[in-house]
């Protein structure tokens, strides 16, 4: 019998008779759900990820790109990657940046692997949506936006559109029904990198981005 | 029944009743018997009919705890039979409270008319402290002169009686009593009956612990509801006195009962002659 | 103990970091209650913890909530935990995941040695995995002579020093940062002493990212399986977890049997509840949610996926109807943040892989009782752990089982390994005649009659009691007496 036999017959030989109800999720946030405006979502979103040490812009659909040039340039970020297929990418193809090269994922992990550990210094995905509750970018992996530029290179930028804020996460998986087909890698991000592992002091930059700036569209006339 | 330890949702009190059993646990009976005494003595100065049935010895918690619940069972068991009215049971301790209160009915678990008689026993029980704020809404003026306390509740009074700000209360209707809070006020004092016993150590960092953070507010007394945790601290800061060749107690103790009696004009069973 | 940084290197292949048996606990808690150095940081570390989990739970009453509906999750789980199983297995072999189970640690190990030498691998960077640590998986790959690397900061710096981890979120929690500064001097070529915590935090980074550039295997736990997605949810705040998970050509994940929740849904409040209680932050840097190996159109990420769900122990614990909400556990270490006993000693001195109160429940599982039997009578009982249980397991309740279980005479049927490894005829004839007393009024009576009576032959020396305070002594009459003088 194999273990996988032997474990399953155990247990199967204890499971209780009857089955227990399921829980009912929206009992705990049904009544606690805000009712919030766009606007104030955006708010407590950005109060969130600021307190992890994120940086926030709010722009506009039109002008992410020079806003983006900038702070390149002010980071002086030499290598700019990111995936030249998406609606974002074949933008910053016609926008000029000064000082930085702009470089479009081509081909598998493989061949780029040593640039992006060494020469890349930063990366631009866009998000899928955000968690107003706790300050987080929603960030699926696809073809066109590979995981690994969210997390290799160590100055991470990423385009959220304001309409995409949900309240929580349960909120977000809930009403977008994730359960119905998930990519590779579905991510949630807080900040840059951190540990608190040396005398509990907190510090940034671990293992992945050392600094996270997002970038949030379409939040005309909900800046403050 | 909600479980305990696990966050004790509110309780609701019955009206003030003619009269109460009083169960005195077998430290008070044995150990400190004048707690017990100022214990009743408050009940029947509040206008409660205090009836002490003979027959009682011990809720049995120390074998519950140590793991023998079969041991357990037979000292419950017998104690199943002491309480035919339906008045409350008052204890003047939280953890042998909290034993009668969820304990019981576990123990005797396998029987349900066992069971039955112990939970109804269990959801009449009270700890001394939230019977008289609750019930008996205690509120005499305090007639001592001012003075600093403070105030050690019991894990089981805390965390199972969910009663840790009723002492505080009481306390605080005392006019000429300041009360103190120490440092890591709801951490164990380190008694924990056989964990004592089994585990010297660690149980005497904890009540050095306990004893020290007592000390640091510069209080007169601790107050404590439970006499566990009473004889634990004071021997402890007893022993400390003796090794540092200390005459005067460093951390004199009291039963709430005994402080409250005192406070409120009466007289403590330890001061009368 | 352990916080002297000791010479050795982790590399030392062979020298197994075992540790001693758990029988000689009690000597390893003297030692450990009597280390100044140690006591003191253990309190403050976590005094710092349990204030910043109390600032994320603000809302007593939201709090409850959360609990009632995450100890629901778990027990309805555990309620279907075959059927579980199962449909992750499906789900998971369905998305390309390779599903692996095993027994025992042996079992864990060899299935991914196995994968090791189809791969070549001389490298395996680890994320933080608890069940690995359960296994001895760094031993076991060091004695084939694979390398095993931990890159979370906390188990890095644990393996520098030759160590296993103090604590299950904070592994490096007993040193200081003096220490680790030397460490890194000793053992990292080129780096000189610093104690500047970012500076020590980039030399970790620079270290690691070599290791993940060239590693051949990842290798991970999983804090959520879910079994309608087949999904891998993993909780971090390095990034280490991500790299390892997405740079090697080959995941390992590894769990316990008993991690898996039905639906997708159901990691959203668990998430919350674990990070808020854990390290008492709103949300965790990461929450990874790995569905499968890189599919034909991805350009990265993993070319295999494995998963091994480990047993070891679980399947006895799941038996047991009380037992089984053991299992419910999702790690997040609240219980040992607020233990008194934990505080005093720190987590090595358990001599286990899981310190704490979880420990104390757990480990009789994984080891049974023989080795761990003082585990559960290292507890006063005082209820801190049940009180902040985000899952509600009722700790006291289980670790007062697992003392009768370890103290009862033995039995035909018994539920776990070990039952009755602390039986002791001359302790329990002692029990049943305290119970005989107690049981009987007028026994009792005369009894304490006597105690009272003839209180000056009260023994001086009391066992442990008078080890630390003045002898316990009956008062001159009993209650009941003063009660009759009254009348």
């Amino acid at each position: 019998m194999s273990a996988r036999d032997k474990i399953l017959g155990r247990l199967r030989a204890h499971m209780p008779a009857e089955a227990m109800m399921p829980p009912v999720l929206e009992a705990h946030y049904a009544p606690r759900a805000r009712g919030e405006s766009k606007a104030e979502r955006l708010r407590r979103f950005r109060t969130g990820i600021e307190g992890f040490q994120a940086q926030v812009h709010l722009t506009t659909e039109d002008d992410w790109p020079t806003l983006l040039s900038a702070l390149c340039a002010q980071k002086q970020v030499h290598t700019l990657m990111f995936g030249g297929l998406t609606p974002a990418g074949r933008r910053l193809m016609t926008t000029r940046f000064e000082t930085t090269v702009l470089r479009s994922w081509e081909g598998q992990v493989e061949t780029l692997k040593a640039d992006l550990f060494h020469r890349v210094d930063a990366a631009l995905t866009h998000a899928r949506g955000a968690i107003a509750e706790t300050g987080s970018l929603i960030l699926w992996s696809s073809p066109e936006e590979p995981r690994t530029l969210s997390l290799v290179p160590p100055l991470h930028f990423v385009l959220l559109d304001a309409a995409t804020i949900h309240p929580t996460f349960f909120d977000a998986l809930r009403y977008e029904n994730w359960a119905a087909g998930l990519p590779t890698n579905a991510l949630l991000v807080s900040g840059p990198s951190k540990t608190a592992d040396i005398q509990q002091t907190l510090a940034y930059g671990a293992h992945g981005p050392k600094e996270l700036i997002v970038l949030v569209i379409n939040a005309e006339g909900e800046a403050s | 029944m909600s479980n305990p330890s696990q966050g004790v949702s509110m309780r609701t009190y019955p009206l003030r009743p003619e009269a109460v059993y009083f169960y005195a646990t077998c430290l008070v009976d044995m150990f400190v018997p004048e707690a017990g005494m100022d214990a009743i003595t408050l009940l029947e100065r509040e206008g409660v009919r205090v009836i002490f049935p003979e027959n009682q010895t011990c809720c049995g918690q120390p074998a519950f705890t140590t793991g023998f619940p079969a041991e357990a069972r037979q000292v419950v068991e017998s104690q199943l039979d002491l309480f035919p009215g339906d008045y409350p049971i008052v204890v003047p301790s939280g953890s042998c409270g909290g034993m009668i209160r969820w304990h019981w009915e576990k123990v005797v678990g396998d029987d349900p008319v066992l069971m039955a008689r112990a939970a109804s026993i269990g959801a009449r029980t009270y700890e001394l402290a939230e019977f008289l704020l609750h019930v008996l809404g205690f509120s005499r003026p305090d007639t001592g002169p001012g003075t600093t306390v403070t105030l050690h509740t019991s894990c089981s009074a805390r965390r199972e009686m969910g009663t840790h700000l009723v002492g505080r209360e009481l306390l605080a209707r005392l006019t000429n009593v300041q009360l103190v809070h120490h440092d890591h006020e709801s951490e164990c004092c380190g008694f924990g009956g056989t964990f004592s016993l089994k585990h010297p150590d660690v149980s005497m960092a904890m009540v050095s612990d306990k004893v020290a953070s007592l000390k640091a507010t510069g209080a007169g007394q601790v107050i404590t509801a439970d006499c566990g945790c009473m004889l634990n601290i004071t021997q402890r800061a007893a022993r400390e006195d003796l090794e540092a060749g200390r005459s005067v107690p460093s951390l004199p103790g009291e039963h709430l009962a005994t402080f409250l009696l005192r406070r409120t004009g009466g007289k403590p069973m330890g001061e009368r002659s | 103990m352990s916080v002297q940084t000791p010479s050795s290197p982790a590399s030392n292949a062979g020298q197994p970091l075992a540790f001693v048996s758990a029988q000689a606990l009690r000597e390893r808690m003297h030692e450990a209650v009597n280390d100044t150095h140690l006591r003191q940081s253990f309190r403050g570390a976590m005094d710092f913890l349990m204030a910043k989990r109390a600032v994320q739970f603000p809302d007593p009453e939201e709090l409850d909530s959360l609990r009632v509906l995450s100890e629901h999750i778990r027990q309805y789980s555990l309620s279907k935990l075959p059927d579980l199983l199962e449909q992750l297995e499906t789900s998971l072999v369905r998305n390309g995941v390779q599903v692996h189970w095993a027994e025992t640690p042996d079992e864990a190990n060899a299935i991914m040695l196995e994968i090791a030498r189809r791969h070549a691998a001389k490298l395996i960077v680890k994320g933080k995995s608890m069940v690995s640590e359960e296994i001895e998986f760094n031993h076991a790959m060091e004695a084939a002579g694979i390398g095993a690397l931990e890159s979370d900061m906390g188990e890095y710096i644990v393996q520098l020093a030759g160590e296993k981890p103090s604590h299950i979120i904070m592994p490096a929690i007993h040193q200081t940062k003096q220490q680790i500064a030397k460490l890194f001097a000793e053992h990292i070529p080129g780096v000189e002493y610093t104690d500047n915590v970012d500076a020590l935090i980039q030399i970790g980074r620079r270290v690691l990212r070599e290791k993940f550039e060239e590693a051949d295997i990842g290798l991970s736990g999983v804090n959520f399986a879910v079994a309608e997605t087949g999904t891998l949810c993993l909780v971090e705040n390095e990034g280490n977890g991500r790299m390892c998970t997405t740079v090697p050509k080959v995941h390992i994940a590894i769990t316990g049997i008993e991690k898996v929740v039905e639906k997708l849904e159901h990691v959203a409040p668990l998430f919350s509840i674990l990070t808020r209680s854990a390290t008492g932050q709103a949300v965790s840097t990461y929450f990874n949610m790995i569905t499968g190996p890189r599919r034909s159109t991805d350009q990265d990420g993993p070319e295999e996926v494995h998963l091994v769900l480990l047993d070891n122990g679980r399947s006895q614990a799941y038996a047991d109807e009380q037992l089984r909400k053991t299992l419910q556990c999702i790690r997040c270490g609240a219980c040992m943040n607020h233990c008194p006993v934990y505080t005093r000693i720190g987590g090595h001195a358990y001599g286990t892989t899981y310190p704490g109160p979880i420990g104390k429940i757990i480990s009789p599982h994984m080891m049974g009782l023989e080795q761990t039997h003082l585990l559960p009578t290292a507890s006063s009982l005082c209820g801190a752990c049940g009180e902040v249980c985000p899952v509600k397991i009722p700790i006291p309740e289980l670790l007062i089982r697992l003392r009768g279980e370890a103290q009862s005479a033995p039995r035909a049927d018994p539920a776990m390994v070990g039952q009755g490894a602390a039986y002791d005829p001359k302790i329990s004839l002692l029990w049943k005649m305290w119970a005989g007393l107690y049981s009987r009024p007028s026994t009792y009576r005369a009894f304490s009659w006597l105690a009272t009576r003839f209180r000056a032959l009260t023994p001086a020396r009391q066992r442990g009691w008078t080890a630390a305070r003045t002898p316990l002594k009956p008062a001159p009459r009993r209650l009941r007496d003063m009660l009759k003088d009254r009348t």
